[in-house]
């Protein structure tokens, strides 16, 4: 099922750009076809983002997770001030638009240090902070489906709080998080787009620059679309292979409840 | 070796444990009984502080059960407890479950955790299921998995509350088998529990709470044959009735 759904999701596109190699007058693939030198170096122009995509992404993505991770500790953590400072970071990195987000570092935060921010990492600070606040609640809720049996179980043989988080909890939520935190890396993969707007060279600007000399906008974003599509699948593939690696050990949630309650004299 | 002073505890306007005094010896083996929402659980969960009492004092081995985050570990590690929902830790093997109290708590190594662990679920005699995952086990094995972990903390007590009400009947009496034996080797126990035969059996005293308040204890032959208390005669018709 899943395999067909992926056939025809590359297959769909890759007729597209065949039927248009017949050049009617709407359609100009010349721009890209890989036969022709000009199209192989307006291919390769393109081609040249996604280094920057990837690398943009993966910075975020690590980032949020520490910070994510960082904060989501004080999500659980069981005193009043600090899960207060917790909700307010979350709604507010949560609240903000993450293009307003790259703007406000990008333009905004030199002028309060004094200095310049290069693209890249002005980019990477607003949508890492942006990501945790999402990874923080995932990863808060993960902990609050653990039952509350296994937090006694760890606490009546003695473990320290943190021990208790660290071989009980954590990886019981982790585990559950895991389909919920994938979405939220295929997010920030398509997010990094937005890096396009202070000039980073990633495959949106790419695709914005090409079009802007060579008048073929259908062509050209459909090529960006692919880029994408590829990106994603690659993402949410191995994603799916580290579920299945780390959720392979856990059938369902112990405790078994064989339900009857007999009282047996 | 374990003494309530005058305990109170409220859940809201709830008085769920209405001043306590009890005490359990070396080597004592109690029985808590009495109806549903009688504060039996709460009762017991208050000795390793699952539970926080409001008034009077609990003294575990001399020490005062309290806010003190380090006296509760030491607390903790004494005493052991089974749940009636098992709760083992489903993403670790039944040997890892027994290995972790010994290796974090009690900083045990790692051989001698798992030469402890093999002698306990031999002891529970499921030695064959040292690999599997905890979902993978009957619900009496998991139960008996769960008093392994417990042993394995090489307590000084052992807390059960109702640990056979979530097992199917043919289970239940391969739990009861090993307790009986835990307590034939002389492990002082407090047991929340409805199987009379056991309390019988093994109990040097009964308990009966009523709403928070303990209405009747003394030895099993005196407690079942001759009870004082209308509501215990009640709950044991009630019980033996069924
Ligand atoms: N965390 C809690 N918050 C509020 N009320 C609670 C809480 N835990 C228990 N109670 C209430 O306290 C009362 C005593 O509960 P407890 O679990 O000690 O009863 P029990 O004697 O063990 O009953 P059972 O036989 O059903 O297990 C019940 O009425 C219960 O609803
Ligand atoms: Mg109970």
């Amino acid at each position: 099922m899943k395999n067909r759904l992926y056939c025809f999701l590359i297959v769909l596109p890759v007729c597209l750009v065949l039927a248009g190699c017949a050049n009617s007058d709407k359609m100009g693939w010349y721009v890209i076809n890989p036969m022709l030198k000009k199209g192989r170096i307006n291919i390769e122009f393109l081609l040249s983002g996604v280094g920057w995509t990837i690398a943009l992404t993966l910075a975020c993505v690590t980032l949020a997770f520490i910070i994510g991770f960082a904060v989501s500790l004080a999500g659980i953590s069981e005193s009043r001030p600090v899960n207060w400072a917790y909700r307010i970071y979350v709604e507010i990195f949560r609240s903000i638009p993450p293009l307003v987000s790259i703007l406000w570092v990008y333009y905004g935060l030199p002028v309060l240090m004094g200095a310049d921010l290069n693209p890249f990492v002005s980019a990477t600070i607003a949508l890492s902070l942006y990501g945790s606040g999402f990874i923080a609640e995932i990863l808060r809720g993960g902990v609050q489906s653990v039952a509350r049996g296994q937090f006694e179980a760890a606490d009546s043989i003695g473990l320290t709080r943190f021990d208790k988080l660290r071989y009980v909890v954590l990886p019981q939520a982790i585990r559950r998080s895991l389909p919920a935190l994938g979405n939220q890396v295929v997010i920030m993969l398509k997010m990094s787009s937005l890096a396009a707007f202070i000039g980073v060279a990633e495959v949106v600007r790419r695709a914005n620059e090409l079009s802007v000399t060579e008048y073929r906008p259908l062509e050209i974003y459909t090529f960006l679309v692919l880029e994408y599509l590829v990106l994603v699948l690659v993402v949410s593939w191995g994603i799916r292979r580290l579920e299945k690696r780390l959720g392979a050990d856990e059938r369902h949630a112990g405790g078994g409840s064989t339900g009857s309650h007999g009282q047996t004299q | 070796m374990i003494e309530f002073r005058e305990v109170h505890k409220w859940f809201g306007d709830l008085h769920v444990l209405n001043d306590i005094n009890l005490k359990v010896h070396h080597g004592e083996r109690v029985v808590v009984c009495g109806p549903s929402g009688s504060g039996k659980s709460t009762l017991i969960r208050c000795i390793n502080r699952l539970e926080q009492h409001e008034r009077g004092e609990i003294l575990v081995d001399g020490t005062a059960v309290s806010d003190s985050r380090q006296a509760m570990l030491d607390v903790r590690r004494d005493i052991g407890m089974v749940f009636q929902q098992f709760n083992l830790f489903p993403h670790m093997s039944v040997l890892e479950n027994l290995k972790l109290g010994p290796i974090r708590a009690l900083g045990v190594s790692q051989d001698d955790a798992t030469s402890r662990a093999r002698k306990y679920l031999e002891r529970v005699k499921i030695p064959e299921q040292a690999d599997k995952l905890p979902a993978q086990l009957s619900g009496g094995q998991q139960q008996r998995v769960a008093i392994a972990r417990s042993l394995c903390m090489e307590p000084k007590v052992m807390l059960f509350d109702e640990p056979t009400s979530a097992l199917d009947p043919e289970m239940i009496s391969e739990v009861l088998d090993t307790m009986i034996e835990l307590a034939d080797e002389g492990m002082t126990m407090v047991c929340v529990t409805h199987e009379m035969g056991f309390a019988k059996r093994v109990a040097d005293n009964v308990i009966f709470m009523d709403e928070g308040r303990i209405v009747e204890s003394g030895a099993p032959a005196e407690f079942f044959d001759n009870p004082r208390n209308e509501r215990t005669r009640e709950f044991l018709e009630k019980i033996i009735a069924h």
